[in-house]
This record gives C-alpha cells, structure tokens and sequence, in this order.
C-alpha cells in the first residue's frame, strides 16, 4: 500500500481558484466548493486525486449564520486518510445543491435522506423522493426550526425535570397539536393527501405487458412487507415482475424512523451513548465504538491502554455473534428453517453472557466512555472469553463450515447469484463484507487503522467472486480472523486504568467538526458531529452501513428470482434500527 | 465430487448433536434441568444439546452489574426509621438521557432554603432506557439500578418515591461486591474525615 499525499498538502484552492477555498474555521478542515464547481470538483477529485469513495453525505443546517451545508467525506479504496469537502447554499427555500451521483451513484439515498430531512434539492438526481419519512409529510424534521410534538426544550437536560420536577405526562403538557405549525394558508381540515404511494410506483421501471407467442402477459408488482417475515423488521421492497424474474425494485423505509438523530442534537454528548446501542442492536458494542471514537477525537484525549484492549475484545466478540446471526438467518432466507439459525443462537447466547456481566445488558451495553470503558473486565468474564476464544467458538465455527459449506443445496442457490463487480461495488459505497465479497479489501481496521488494531496480526477477508456464495463464505473468513485477534488480545491484554478521564456526566468538547469511523460487523459505521463548544452536539450525523449498503439492492436484484430476492436481502445484513434511524 | 456429500456431512453435523442431547441428558441424570448447576452447564464452554431455559420454571442467574430499572436507597435506623440516602441535588435528573427523572427539591418550609432530601422523585419507568447513568452518576450511591426484570403491567408504570424506595441491606444483597467496595471507600472517607479533625 502506497501512503496518499496527505490531503493538507494539495493546494485545492489554487486549482480552482475562486472557486474552492480552505475550511479555515477553527476545528474544521478540508474545503469549502461553490454549488457552481461542485461536479467539476468532485470529478477531479475521484479522477485526479484517486478519492473514489465517497463514504459519507450530509447536510448540515447552520441557522445562525443562514447556511445549508453538505458534507462529503470520500477517501480512497487503496486505503489512507480521506478528504473532506463541502458546498453550502443560503438557507431559504428552495436550497439547490448538485447532486454528486453521477460521480459517485452510492450517493442516492444520501441526497435522499438530505432531502427528506434537511430539504436541500440535489439538482440531477433521478429519484429526489422522501426516503424515511412519508411522501406528504410537511417540513424537514432535522431543520434547526423544526420542533416535534412533544417538544420540550431545544436541549436536555431540560428545566422542567429539576429543581421544581412535579412529573406531569407528555401529552398532558402539549396535547398533540399544540406544536404543530402549519404553513401560512394551510388548513388542515381541507387538505386532501395526494396519493403518498404515486412517486414510489412511478420511480418503478414501467410496467408492460406484451404478447409473446399469442399469450398476453403483464409484469406484476409485489409489495414484498412491510410486514413480511423475510425483510428482517419492518422493511418493505416494491418489486416489478416479469413471471418470477424481478424487472425493477424499490426499498421502502423509514417504518421505524424516530429522528434519532434529531434526539441526538437534544441529548448532551453523553447522553448519545446508550441511544447509538439503539442503532444495529445487535452489535451496541461497536456503535458505542463509533460515536467514542468520533468525540475523542473531537477532544483530542487518549484512550486508556487497558480500555484499548477491552474495545477491541468487546468488538471483535460482537463481530463473530453478528455473523453466525447472519449465517443462520440467511439459512432461514433460503428455506433451512431455523435449524442454523438456532445453532448460532447458541454461539450468540454464550457471548451475550459476557456482554451482560461486564456491562449490565445483553444488547443494549452502553460499555463505552469517552477516553476508555465504564468498567473493567472481571476475572471470570475474561476466563470465559478465553474458553469462548480459544475453545468453544473455533470448534464451533468449524460445525458451521461443516454443516453448510459444502451442502449441494446451498451452493446452487448461492452460486454466481447477484454478483456485484468490484468497481460497482466501490461505486455504490457498498462498505463492509459486502465490498470485500466483490474483491475489494477494504477493512477500515487496515485501511485507515483505529483503536490499537495496528498491533495485530490478522489478514483482511476477501472474496473475488462477489456473488451471494463469497458474501456467505467471507462471513466465516472474517470470523476466523476475528478469533485469530481474540486470541492475541486476550494474551496480551496488560493491567492498568480503563478511563483516561474522570467519570463526568459532562463533557466539554471543544469547536469543531469530525469523523469517526470505524469497521463495524455490517460495515463501515461513520459519525459526523459538530461541536459549538455547547454541552450538546450541534450536528449529530450517523452513517450506517444498512442504510447505504441497499443503494445497490436493486442493482443486484434485477434479473434474479422473486425467492432469490429474500436471500440477497438477508446477504445484505440490514437491521432496521439502525436502517431507519 | 460426489454430489450429496455436503449434505450428508451437514446431516451428520445434525445427527450428532441430536444425539448428543440425549448423551448430555443421561450424563447429568435428571440434574440437567431445574437445578442451579443443571443451568451453569447449560450456559458453559461445554454446554451441548438443549440450550433453553425453561422460564420461568427456571431462570438464568443475572450478574452483578445486570441493570434493570433504578431504585432509591434508604439506610435503616435504629428504630427503623427511613433515612433516604438522596439529597435531590438533581445529578441524575440532568445525567439521565430520556429525562424520565423528575425532582422536586426538598426545602424548609420556615427558611425556604433547600434542604438535601427530596419533596418529590419520580422515574417514569416506560421511558426508562435502562441505561444506568442515574447510578452511575449518583454522588451518593443512593440510587442503584434493580435486578428485578419482572415487571410487565397493564397499566404504565410511573413510579413514585414509595415505589422506588428500598432499603441498603437490599442493595447489599443483589449487588454484594459493589456495596463491599463503596463501604470500604465510604469508612476510608470517614477515617481520613477523623485524622484530619483530630489533627
Ligand atoms: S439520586 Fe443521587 S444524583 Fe439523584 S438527586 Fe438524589 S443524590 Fe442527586
Ligand atoms: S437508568 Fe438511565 S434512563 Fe433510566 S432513570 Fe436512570 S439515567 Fe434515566
């Protein structure tokens, strides 16, 4: 791997004089582009400069100063630090930026959510279409201005729970309505829904019927869910087919949208740490690794040593449980019903053991605190995680490869179905095992190392192939190397603190913006924040691989079976929490 | 290859935890299920065959630091009377992230002035993430978070100061090593609060 230039080095802003300048605010960094030079500039940045991965795509509403701003964040595929660039436009209606698809399409259901939430119009996107709330819904929840029903206070923690905290019940207080604006003119009784459902259909590719061999045949649209028991929650996907062969598709979501991350912009910075185990609930561990990682960095303090390890055992235990999850689920997916799916439970079960006696919950940890661990990891629990690593789970791992590897049935299924090349891959922002199924091997552990993973031997999983076989069979991979990391981590694991702070429920941050990624089970797991110096975050950002993995679904979906559909769905690893935020 | 060899080798993966359910059975006879160290076995490094606990017949032991929902303390006196740890300074209230804590402050109704007992504390427990800052947070070690996880409702649960009190010998019992370890820092406190005076 070649080291990049570092990015401070390039003088953008003499390249495209006028038309690009340094971030020069205190705690930002990259540049700042014109809406003009956007596309010129991020064309130059992908072709020239060898970004060509765009990781991360948002908005973010400066209201004191009138300002709608984009963020994007592409880093580069062979693996080094990345760049950050923004555009912005004055913040009154309509808020026109360009969209960057055609340069990178992994930004559709990024400029989507922007859209949908912040109401900035990508000018060229094919399909601007709400994407987690409803198409109807008025206003943009995550606006500075936008207040939801039971609003309290622009921030926690709120006057009204001390020192006078008489408890009264939300809904009591502001019975819904009371804080609903409407827009000047608007009368709600009067108003009559244009048909929310209209877009999505339209957005499908046209359905046809044709007569072959003087039989008429029509194409058929599938609402597969919301309610369906292979969309892993409340997902649904509108499918267009032609006899069993998916024409065209669309995902649908937001069923379990609550605006996490405008709670995240009310919550002080704390406070956010339990809410992201809310994310992937499988993997609160990893998610709580995220968002440290991206304050700390904002703070700029070191993790403590022992804490290092702990992280690093804590992640790498929740990487394997995630896996055999998906293994067995996706066993289900294709028909194996639950027998799998209830062998990894066992797996599963024995690490949330752990999980629970070093942090209190199964799922729901809150492990992590900025600058280390709440807790230390006791005698007994780091026993049974060398009995789990160098005993129980090998063995186990080796059942699995056993039982499903090699079966005939699992094979043709498998075998040469969806597969994504590896360009397309990168091109899509696809993030995780999905991309280094397609060839690509891209671990953000490697590529753009965090935490102490520099100090470990281990090899990054990759398959070539990229269809839904290597995507079962670098699951196992990566569980191997996942031991192979356990194993030293356990061994090496040395004595000391497990905080670099005193535990404070305050946290001062000071100005600033950044970026914290880290290479969770699912894929990359990104958190932009903002910090204005206030107790709380202004900007609370979360990239989810769920969320940006399904901008390729359809692409991989197209010319399959409708059955074939359910497994790649289940390939994908999704989970809602943190899909619809 | 022969086709139908990797289901056979899948089958048999099958076959023998199939009968190694049976085998485990017999080993532990009639000991496997409903005693405590039927279900350590059953959740250890060499657990085989049924996993399930067969609740609530039987229930997996939560550890210590298991977190359900949060309690107030109160040291027992004398004469049995309640002397609530808590002195509404309003910590957990500020620390907790759904703001389910409601406080009112303790005051002297002759001086007005505020008094370290609450007048009021309330935890919504529906919106209760579980998330422990409360007792984290605490500088009193007078709320704690419970081990009682059975406590589904018809109605909602809003609980009030008489719901969450409990008293320390409680806490002392579900929480053994943490209470050893905030005794031992409170008489180190205490000694040192001595030596000083007496200096
Ligand atoms: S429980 Fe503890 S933190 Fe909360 S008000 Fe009482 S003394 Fe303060
Ligand atoms: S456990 Fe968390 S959510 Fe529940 S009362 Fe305590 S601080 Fe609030």
């Amino acid at each position: 791997m070649t080291t990049p230039a570092p990015a401070e080095t390039l003088d953008l802003a003499a390249r495209f004089p006028g038309a690009v300048s340094a971030d020069t605010r205190p705690g930002y960094t990259g540049w700042i582009v014109t809406p003009e030079k956007l596309l010129e500039f991020a064309q130059f940045v992908r072709d020239e400069l060898g970004y060509d991965y765009l990781v991360n795509l948002c908005a973010v509403d400066y209201l004191p100063e009138n300002r709608m701003e984009v963020v994007y964040n592409v880093f580069k595929t062979t693996g080094g630090p990345g760049l950050t660039f923004k555009t912005w436009a004055p913040r009154t209606d309509p808020i026109e930026i360009p969209s960057v698809i055609s340069i990178w399409p992994g930004a559709d259901f990024q400029e989507r959510e922007a859209w949908d939430l912040y109401g900035v119009k990508f000018i060229g996107h094919p399909d601007l279409r709400r994407i987690l709330m409803w198409e109807g819904f008025e206003g943009h929840p995550m606006r500075k201005d936008w207040q939801e029903a039971f609003y309290d206070e622009d921030v926690k923690p709120f006057k009204r729970r001390w020192p006078d905290g008489k408890h009264v019940y939300a809904e009591k207080r502001a019975v819904y309505g009371d804080n609903i604006n409407f827009k000047p003119g608007f009368d709600p009784e009067k108003w009559t829904p244009t048909d929310p459902e209209e877009a999505l259909y339209k957005s499908l590719k046209k359905y046809k019927s044709e007569t072959t061999d003087g039989i008429e045949t029509d194409h058929i649209i599938v609402n597969m869910g919301p309610q369906h028991p292979s969309t892993h929650g409340v997902f649904r996907a509108v499918v267009v087919l032609d006899g069993e062969t998916v024409v065209s598709l669309k995902p649908v979501m937001g069923y379990l949208h609550r605006n996490h991350e405008k709670i995240g912009e009310r919550n002080t910075w704390l406070q956010n740490m339990p809410y992201t185990d809310r994310l992937d609930y499988f993997n609160s561990m990893t998610n709580n690794w995220g968002y440290a990682l991206a304050v700390e960095k904002l703070m700029g303090i070191p993790v403590a040593e022992r804490a290092e390890y702990i992280r690093v055992i804590m992640a790498e235990l929740s990487r394997i449980q995630n896996h055999l999850i998906l293994i067995g689920m996706l066993l289900n997916d294709l028909g194996a019903y639950f027998t799998p799916a209830l062998y990894a439970f066992e797996e599963r079960e024995l690490i949330l053991d752990v999980f629970e006696a070093v942090s209190g919950s199964r799922m729901m940890c809150n492990y992590f605190r900025f600058g280390g661990v709440v807790r230390d990891i006791d005698e007994d629990s780091l026993r049974k995680i060398k009995d789990l690593v160098f005993d129980r789970l090998p063995r186990k791992i080796e059942e699995f490869d056993r039982l499903l590897t090699e079966n005939e049935i699992i094979v043709s299924r498998l075998k040469g179905v969806a597969p994504l090349t590896a360009e397309e891959a990168i091109a899509y922002s696809m993030a995780g095992p999905m991309l280094r199924a397609s060839g690509v091997p891209y671990d953000i552990r490697r590529a753009d190392p965090y935490g102490i993973y520099d100090r470990f031997d281990f090899d990054v999983a990759v398959r070539y192939n990229g269809d839904m076989y290597d995507r079962y069979l670098i699951r196992v991979d990566e569980m191997h190397q996942s031991i192979r990391i356990l194993q030293q981590a356990v061994k090496s694991i040395p004595e000391g603190p497990i905080a670099s702070q005193k535990p404070s429920y305050t946290t001062k941050v000071p100005p600033g913006e950044s970026y914290g990624r880290v290479e969770g089970p699912k894929g990359e797991l990104g958190f932009y924040l903002v910090s204005t110096g206030k107790p709380n975050p202004w900007r609370y950002h979360v990239r989810t691989p769920s969320f940006v993995n399904l901008t390729a679904l359809e692409k991989m979906c197209i010319g399959t079976k409708i059955a074939d559909f359910v497994a790649i769905l289940g390939a994908v690893d999704i989970v809602l929490g943190e899909l619809d935020r | 290859m022969m086709t139908g060899k990797g289901i056979l080798k899948g089958l048999g993966v099958t076959l023998k935890r199939f009968i190694d359910t049976y085998l485990d059975d017999l080993r532990w006879w009639g000991k496997r299920y409903y005693t405590p160290e039927g279900i350590a076995h059953r959740s250890s490094k060499d657990a085989k065959g049924v996993f399930t606990i067969q609740y609530p017949e039987e229930k997996l032991p939560v550890p210590e630091e298991f977190r359900y929902k949060p309690f107030l303390l109160y040291d027992e006196g004398p004469n049995g009377e309640q002397n609530i740890r808590c002195t509404s300074c309003g910590i957990c209230a500020k620390a907790c992230p759904p703001q389910c804590i409601w406080i009112v402050r303790g005051t002297d109704p002759q001086t007005g002035r505020p008094v370290p007992q609450p007048a009021g504390f309330w935890i919504d427990a529906d919106i209760c993430m579980s998330c422990g800052f409360c007792a984290e947070y605490c500088p009193f070690d007078a709320i704690k978070m419970d081990h009682n996880y059975e406590v589904a409702s018809y109605t909602r649960n809003l609980m009030d100061i008489n719901d969450l009190l409990k008293p320390v010998s409680y806490y002392a019992s579900i929480r053994p090593l943490n209470y050893a370890r905030e005794e031992e820092a409170r008489k180190a406190k205490e000694a040192a609060k001595a030596a000083k005076s007496q200096a």
